[in-house]
């Protein structure tokens, strides 16, 4: 059976948590790989958790259900940490990624035992600096992508301009703060 | 050279209607199906198509609309789910006898109440006798394929009667992913041009639609509209064949994954068929003979191809997104068993399972646990409890297994 | 049949019609063809029209619930097409003149 990687998003309503695993269907999709994204569909409003998943893999992929068992998580919102069981199945040769100014170490103890890797993105300092908004979600793509590994960095980042300057044709100047974003987001992704 | 793309079952079935080019489009939006006219009706504001896009203010006008649009001689479509639907039901009769060619995405979601918006086959099952044919879709692909196959089914000279194309709500119309999509061209030469030989705005052999239809003919328009059910069956398959050649898809009344050596299988319909395959795959490695028959087309019932299928089978699952509430067991199942009943005796030993009620989530485990209660009954040649619910929270007791 | 201008042929369903050749969904493909649906004979009154009293207004005409009031090509109204009155006296109700008696149909 093909290697299918699985990746669980949480988020808050609004914070574009879904926006994120689509557009890292789309990176993957890009560099020919076959994919999902799917969102968990509950009460949601503004601000309330809510959770999106990715499959990605060589292979076409059948399975329909939710993911259980992830490789990867990615936390848009630390403020999630304390209310949502975001380890749950969560594999230990996996990681978990974080938007967050703590380190990976002050995370650690928030995660109720979880023992494999940890990563902190500070993406609203990184979106502030480089598109002067907060839209965490480039950065916490280029830090998955950055630590899973699913795809080849460089064709990556080649291929996120080329989808840049197609989906931004309009407002040219953003670009190269989006690729910014990126480019710096997987040099400052931190692990422990 | 098809198009390499991803999109969600929604967004794939906007993109078949939009190179369909159909005359109306009536549609009132309900979830999980508003993004189909939400994004067709971009295309219309677009100039892509050249489309009466009719934003009705309910699903009983809508069907209405495209009644009053398909008897003039136009192509009329529209998309709804669960309560719309229901809403549409009178109309969806009328659709049916006066042998209107409508064509609908259904995405299927739990039929309320109590009220939930997410997906089961309830609204759909209810409309099994409404005289819509129907076609279920594994994933967006097939969502894509049965559209671009629908009309060239319903508007057969030897069939004339509406047709529905099913997918899982949010499972598949909200998931993304990949697709192949054909050219624009490629799509208007296969679906072609509607040319009714009877409707309304022909003005030199001017008709009248849907009169009073007393006990002395109404019998005999109901047994020409059930030939036309017949009919369709060959159609249905003319059709794949044609579609097979341009796009390299095949497709039948059901696929049968893996059932070559199987000793059992399950019997179902729409995404769950997904997880079913892989569940599938994980048992063979595990030397478990299971195999999977996920039907495509529900109406017309194709009976005795499906009893063939499953004969050589010890046990068969058939599982149902639906409930009947009938003390008998689910729709598909109460028709395979009938199916397999007509065939003669003693067929495989058969169960049904009540599953994915109001989008409960099946996972790959659930799918291995029906298959191993199979082997087991093909093991034990006993059948404990035919009429099964799968994944409900029970008492811990229960949960050990059917037999208890 | 009264009152068709025998322009067409109009065709009704043949009462013992089999399944495979009626109309696909009750479609009226001859149209008009009520015309050779007769209703004369659900009459229990009729009405009876008097030449000498009638003005010609016409009022009765469009009341008529089936055809059985014939206008001919001067419009002026003629005698009753009896095949399709079922006697249900709304022109004499409309009429302003007296012009129009309902009796019994026996009489």
């Amino acid at each position: 059976m093909s290697h299918v990687v699985e990746i669980r998003w949480h988020g808050r309503g609004g914070q574009g948590a879904k926006t994120a695993s689509l557009l890292l269907a789309d990176a993957a999709f890009n560099t020919g790989k076959y994919i999902q994204g799917f969102p968990e569909y509950g009460p949601e409003r503004m601000g309330a958790p809510i959770t999106a998943y990715n499959r990605i893999s060589d292979e076409r992929i059948t399975i329909h259900s939710n993911i259980y068992k992830p490789d990867y998580v990615a936390v848009v919102d630390d403020t999630l940490l304390t209310s949502v069981d975001v380890t749950a199945g969560l594999k230990e040769e996996g990681a978990i990624i974080v938007n967050t100014t703590m380190s990976p170490e002050e995370v650690k103890p928030l995660l109720k035992g979880y023992r494999g890797k940890v990563f902190t993105i500070d993406a609203r300092k990184i979106s502030m600096e480089t598109l002067g908004k907060y839209f965490p979600n480039t950065p916490m793509l280029g830090a998955v992508v950055k630590v899973s590994g699913v795809m080849d960095e460089k064709e990556f980042l080649n291929d996120m301009v080329e989808s840049f300057k197609h989906k931004f044709s309009k407002k040219p100047e953003v670009i190269e703060g989006n690729v910014k974003a990126l480019e710096r987001a997987m040099q400052e992704v931190k692990g422990a | 050279m098809a198009i390499r793309d991803r999109l969600s079952g929604n967004e794939a079935t906007a993109v078949a209607m939009k190179q369909i080019n159909p005359d109306v489009v009536a549609a009132f939006p309900i979830t999980p199906s508003t993004e189909i006219p939400q994004y067709f009706s971009t295309f219309v504001a677009d100039g892509a198509v050249d489309t009466e896009f009719v934003a009705v203010e309910s699903e009983h006008s809508a069907m209405s609309a495209c009644v009053g649009a398909q008897a003039a001689g136009g192509r009329a479509m529209t998309a709804t789910s669960a309560n719309g639907l229901a809403l549409m039901w009178e109309v969806l009769y009328i659709a049916a006898s006066l042998r209107l060619p409508i064509v609908m995405a259904c995405v299927n979601r739990t039929l309320s109440g109590p009220l939930n918006i997410h997906n089961d086959h309830s609204d759909s099952m209810g409309a099994r006798d409404s005289g819509w044919i129907q076609l279920y879709s594994e994933n967006n692909q097939e969502a894509y394929d049965n559209m671009l196959m629908a009309h060239r089914i319903a508007e057969h000279p030897d069939v004339m009667l509406p047709i529905m194309v099913c997918q899982d709500g949010f499972i598949t119309s909200h998931a993304v992913e990949n697709i192949e999509l054909m050219e624009d061209e490629k799509v208007k030469a296969f679906v072609g041009e509607y040319k009714p030989d009877l409707h309304l705005l022909r003005k030199e052999a001017p008709i009248s639609v849907g009169p009073l239809d007393l006990p002395a003919f109404c019998f005999e328009h109901k047994r020409q509209q059930a030939e036309a059910m017949r009919k369709a069956k060959s159609v249905i398959l003319e059709v794949a064949r044609e579609f097979a050649r341009i796009s390299g898809r095949h497709y039948g009344f059901f696929e049968e994954y893996r059932t070559d050596d199987a000793e059992v299988a399950a019997v179902l319909l729409n995404s769950t068929a997904g997880t079913a395959k892989f569940a599938v795959d994980r048992l063979r490695e595990q030397g478990k003979k299971v195999g999977l028959v996920k039907l495509r087309v529900f109406r017309p019932f194709p009976a005795d191809e499906i009893a063939a299928a499953l004969w050589k089978f010890k046990a068969v699952a058939v599982m149902d997104k639906a409930d009947s509430f009938n003390a008998a067991g689910g729709p598909l199942f109460t028709e395979v068993a009938s199916a397999l009943f007509v065939k003669g005796a003693p067929g495989p030993k058969i169960v049904n399972f009540i599953y994915g009620i109001g989008q409960r989530d099946v996972k790959a485990e659930d799918m291995e646990f029906v298959y191993n209660e199979l082997l087991n009954i093909a093991n034990t040649g006993r059948v404990g409890s035919v009429y099964n619910y799968l994944g409900v929270k029970e008492e811990e007791a229960v949960l050990n297994g059917l037999q208890s | 049949m009264s009152g068709n201008s025998g322009k067409k042929t109009l065709k009704a369903v043949p009462p013992d019609v089999p399944w495979r050749r009626i109309t696909r969904g009750g479609i009226i493909d001859s149209p008009g063809n009520a015309e050779l649906f007769k209703t004369g004979d659900w009459r229990s009154m009729k009405p009876v029209w008097l030449p000498e009293k009638c003005t010609q207004c016409l009022l009765c005409y469009p009341v008529c619930p089936d055809t059985a009031i014939p206008v001919n090509e001067e419009g002026k109204r003629m005698d009753y097409d009896y095949d399709h009155c079922k006697g249900c006296g709304i022109c004499a109700k409309v009429c302003p003149f007296d012009a129009i008696d309902f009796v019994e149909e026996s009489k």
